[in-house]
């Protein structure tokens, strides 16, 4: 067992973890914080993604233990009852989502592509979407979606 | 058949593009699967699966597994067999046509003496955590003695030395045949032109993002048993999971299905897993959770297509259809699945009509076993396969008598409705003419020698593909169904309750993964009752608040609909009777639109709320001729099928240096009936046009024919269609209201898939100036065909 101290969306958090526990694991199961998905075991679908220390992370792909002392913000951290965050807002106005399996990985890496990138159009946000696998919406609906929420982060 | 002139729906919500109901939700994160879900006392299964296509089962060895820390029961197929728990069956019947009944391998819930493809459950390990599980399946110990083995029909078929299940010889399930072959071979002998055409559908992997998962809790002093699983039909289960297997008496067996990340077929059978888990759950006697890996997915998730097809069209010197002569391998796997014997029969040979007038046909079927994960239903199921081979030979025909793709269509196109094909089905209703024209101009099909040229300017090889399909949805009528062998009702119900304060809850079997029933289903009832959405919820996915149901698969959301459409017209009836007493006027003048009560006799009026506040404080009417209560029930049982049917152009180029294919413009005109919600419906159209992009250009379960293991297993093999890879598409609607449901509706979820991989292929083909190429269109088989060209 691995003694791991994480700030999961602006919360101190202190977990006992097998040393082999994922970082998805410990979100999932031990913060029991549901919304990010695990979709494959090859690190392939995107629908773990977090934000570790402000960066776009796929959490199967890291054991928890290296997140140790990290800031991780989560699906769940955006926006607030009462408003959600612009770019959830763009997915829900854009019918950005079918099942909504893929959604919070997808949204997740949406913000990333924000902060890497500023402005963003088309082709950019096709290719940066190389490693989130929808297979409901044949992505025309994201793109349409990452793009108006981009938009509308750049006017708040 | 008595159709019904479809309702007028006179509200503001139905017919628009209302946000979804459920969104708020999901992009939250605060949907909840049924891995989010964790019970007290949670247990964890690991399955141990066989790594063998075929072996027979020599010895399980779990002593060093059971003694395992945190390992508390190993369940196998001997459990199994002494709890006398009967193999899975496939739920429709098809005879051959020397009459004999159809060969149904047995299949055990856990495996019993052989395993028979790569992935069968043999054991499941229960511990106290997930790892613990896992590890310790990893630790029981099988003695396989293999077997030789086949993954494809021709082989299993030819190959007879490969037995797979010990009672049926030649590996046939079926030999099957439908239409009329003296009229077909006929029509060949009188033909100006006789075309034809072999071709294969490749075998796709449904990988719908979330996985199959299955939560069981055993409640053994009231002999409960509740089963949360990922399912597209979780009412319809229970009556499977109680009357064939026994787990549970009906009414004490719960089945839950949450928030279902996506289906497409794929959790719309029975499978030995799910059953599995809840046999475990009852010997354990605490909660057992299981959530498949990917690779799980990939191997054990029924598989859909997977035909080899000889097709012949005959043809007047007009280059009209006189005949269509099919003969079909179905690659069933190693088992029939649940509806593994219907979809290679009546929903596909009963398509190979299309959208023409086709005098004669005749299909034969022969379903194969092979060491393969069992095909069943996968979006579109059989209707792909059909569409693909009459898209694709009317294609060929074109080219060879020298007709323009488009006007071959439009000559052989099927005007008057209802049309009675010679292939049982009767199509409802259809403009096709219309659908070919608006999708020619939405693809600039004029424009297209003058984009060629320009490519070729750029050295790419530009191609453009037309391909009209026709499907049947909406399931329906059950007595039909039933004379074709089928084995379950195939109505859906919907009950309405009104509260006091005039809320409503919409309960349906119908069960939405990613359709949006939340919103349209809450759009029925908003428009019927004029009631805002808000006021509205729809519940799903439940047997305890849902008393029966058919579920959501074969694109048939209208069935539901409609029964809500139906239950809602019983509230107002109900609604009237008690405001005739309110306002003390007579029935007959009692009218009711945009959720007020009015009558021809008085000014009184009285408001939709108002009437449920009265309904419930039943003070001002006799409650002898009424009762007080405001539920109403429909279960609909829809007269006939619906025929939705499109005509999609897919423009492609192609690099011939690298045999790389670009998709450059898809264009869709979809004839859905009446659109609930359009936004909705184009974003269904998107999914399923993907998935068949998916099928012509990158999808494929590949199996190495040595040892029948499947090759592409993982993401990182299979080729799942991605953003980067596909353009935006264009998209119209060219509706003909069905008469097959009140509401005029036809369903559009599987028409992507069944249209565009005609579309693409024709489009490559159109391209490079070949007859054919198969599916995927996979860039060496190009370049190779570009390198053959460049030299000849
Ligand atoms: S679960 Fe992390 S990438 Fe698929
Ligand atoms: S919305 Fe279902 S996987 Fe993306």
């Amino acid at each position: 067992m691995v003694q791991v101290t994480l700030r999961v969306n602006g919360k101190e958090a202190e977990l006992d973890l097998p040393g082999r526990a994922l970082l998805i694991h410990a979100l999932r199961d031990h913060l029991r914080l549901t919304g990010s998905h695990i979709g494959c075991d090859t690190s392939q679908c995107g629908a773990c993604t977090v934000h570790v220390d402000g960066k776009a992370i796929k959490s199967c792909a890291m054991l928890a233990a290296e997140a140790d002392g990290c800031e991780v913000t989560t699906i769940e951290g955006l926006g607030s009852d009462a408003a959600l965050h612009p770019m959830q807002e763009a997915f829900r106005q854009h019918h950005g989502l079918q099942c909504g399996y893929c959604t919070p990985g997808m949204i997740m890496l949406a913000l990333d592509m924000v902060a890497r990138h500023g402005q963003l159009d088309e082709p950019t946000v096709r290719e940066e979407l190389d490693g989130n696998l929808c297979r409901c919406t044949g992505y025309q609906n994201i793109v349409s979606a990452i793009l108006a929420g981009a938009d509308a982060m750049a006017h708040v | 058949m008595t159709p019904e002139a479809p309702a007028i729906m006179a509200g503001t919500s139905f017919g628009r593009s209302v946000g979804r109901v459920e969104d708020a939700r999901l992009v939250r994160g605060k949907g909840r699967y049924v891995d989010d879900i964790i019970l007290p006392d949670q247990s964890y299964a690991a399955f141990v699966r066989s790594p063998y296509a075929h072996a027979r089962l020599a010895s399980i060895d779990t002593a060093d597994a059971l003694g395992r820390p945190g390992v508390i029961r190993i369940v196998t197929g001997a459990d199994v067999a002494a709890a006398g728990l009967p193999p899975l069956p496939c739920g429709w019947m098809i005879h051959s046509t020397d009459g004999a009944p159809m060969k149904m391998g047995v299949r055990p819930m856990l495996a019993q003496d052989v395993v028979r493809y790569v992935g069968e459950p043999v054991a499941i390990v229960v511990a106290d955590t997930r790892d613990l599980a896992r590890d310790a399946a990893e630790a029981v110990l099988v003695d396989y003695e293999e077997l030789d083995v086949t993954a494809d029909c021709a082989d299993a078929l030819r190959d007879t030395t490969v037995q797979i299940h010990a009672d049926i010889p030649g590996n046939r399930a079926f030999d099957w045949d439908i239409g009329n072959a003296a009229a077909v071979t006929d029509a060949f002998a009188s033909a100006a032109h006789v075309v034809s055409l072999t071709l294969r559908n490749n075998r796709l992997i449904p990988n719908a993002i979330e996985p199959r998962a299955a939560n069981a809790v055993w409640n053994a002093v009231d002999e409960q048993l509740t089963l949360y699983m990922a399912h597209q039909n979780p009412i319809g289960m229970r009556a499977f999971i109680a009357g064939y297997y026994g787990l549970a008496a009906e009414h004490k067996l719960r089945i839950v299905s949450p928030d279902v990340g996506g289906g497409f077929g794929s959790k719309a059978h029975n499978y030995p897993e799910e059953l599995a888990i809840a046999f475990a759950a009852k010997l354990v006697d605490r909660p057992v959770k299981w959530t498949a890996e990917r690779t799980e997915s990939f191997l054990t998730d029924a598989h859909g297509r997977d035909h080899l097809t000889t097709a012949e069209l005959a043809l007047d010197s007009d280059g009209r259809f006189l005949a269509l002569r099919v003969d079909t391998l179905a690659n069933i796997g190693a088992y029939l699945s649940s509806s593994g014997a219907l979809v290679p029969t009546y929903m596909y040979a009963t398509m190979l009509s299309g959208q023409y007038v086709i005098p004669a046909i005749h299909c034969r079927v022969r379903a194969i076993y092979t060491n393969t994960c069992p095909v069943d239903a996968y979006r579109g199921a059989g209707r792909p396969e059909a569409a693909y081979v009459v898209e694709r030979i009317v294609n060929v025909a074109a080219e060879r008598i020298g007709l323009d793709q488009a006007e071959i269509r439009r000559r052989n196109f099927i005007t008057d409705f209802p049309y009675q094909t010679p292939v049982v089905y009767e199509y409802d209703s259809g403009d096709y003419t219309r659908s070919l024209n608006e999708a020619l101009a939405l693809a600039d099909y004029a424009g297209f020698p003058a984009r060629q040229v320009e490519a070729a300017a750029r050295g790419r090889l530009r191609g453009i593909g037309i391909a009209a399909y026709v499907e049947a949805c909406g399931i329906g009528p059950s007595a039909k169904l039933a004379a074709l062998g089928g084995g379950a009702g195939m109505w859906e119900s919907a009950e309405v309750r009104v509260h006091p304060m005039g809320t409503v809850e919409v309960l349906t079997g119908a069960h939405s993964h990613g359709q949006g029933h939340q919103t349209t289903f809450a759009q029925v009832a908003a428009d019927r009752f004029g009631v805002p959405i808000e006021k509205i919820s729809v519940v799903q996915g439940d047997t305890d608040r849902i008393q029966a149901g058919t579920g959501t698969y074969g694109s048939r959301a209208s069935v539901g609909m409609s029964a809500t459409l139906r239950a809602c017209d019983s509230i107002i009836a109900k609604g009237k009777a008690i405001v005739a007493h309110l306002i003390d006027v007579d029935l007959e003048t009692v009218a009711f639109s945009d959720g007020i009560f009015s009558s021809s006799a008085t000014n009184r009026t009285v408001a939709f709320a108002e009437m449920a506040y009265a309904a419930h404080t039943a003070a001002g009417f006799p409650t002898d001729q009424i009762e007080p209560g405001l539920v109403a029930t429909s279960f609909f049982d829809p007269p006939n099928f619906t025929y939705p049917s499109g005509v999609y152009v897919c423009e492609v180029e192609i690099d011939p240096e690298t045999g790389t294919t670009d998709v450059v413009a898809f264009s869709a005109a979809d004839d859905f009936g009446t659109v609930a919600n359009p936004m909705i419906v184009e974003g269904q159209v998107h999914g399923g046009v993907t998935q068949g992009i998916g099928q012509a250009l990158w999808e494929n379960a590949r199996h190495d024919p040595d040892t029948a293991q499947l090759l592409t297993a993982s993401f990182m093999d299979y080729g799942m269609p991605r953003a980067v890879s596909l353009p935006n598409y264009k998209l119209v609607f060219t509706p003909t209201p069905s008469p097959s449901n009140p509401l005029g509706m036809k369903g559009c979820g599987e028409a992507g898939a069944i249209g565009a991989p005609p579309a693409v292929i024709n489009a490559i083909c159109n391209a490079l100036g070949v007859t054919h190429i198969d599916m995927p269109a996979a860039p060496e088989t190009i370049w190779r065909l570009c390198q053959a060209r460049m030299s000849s």
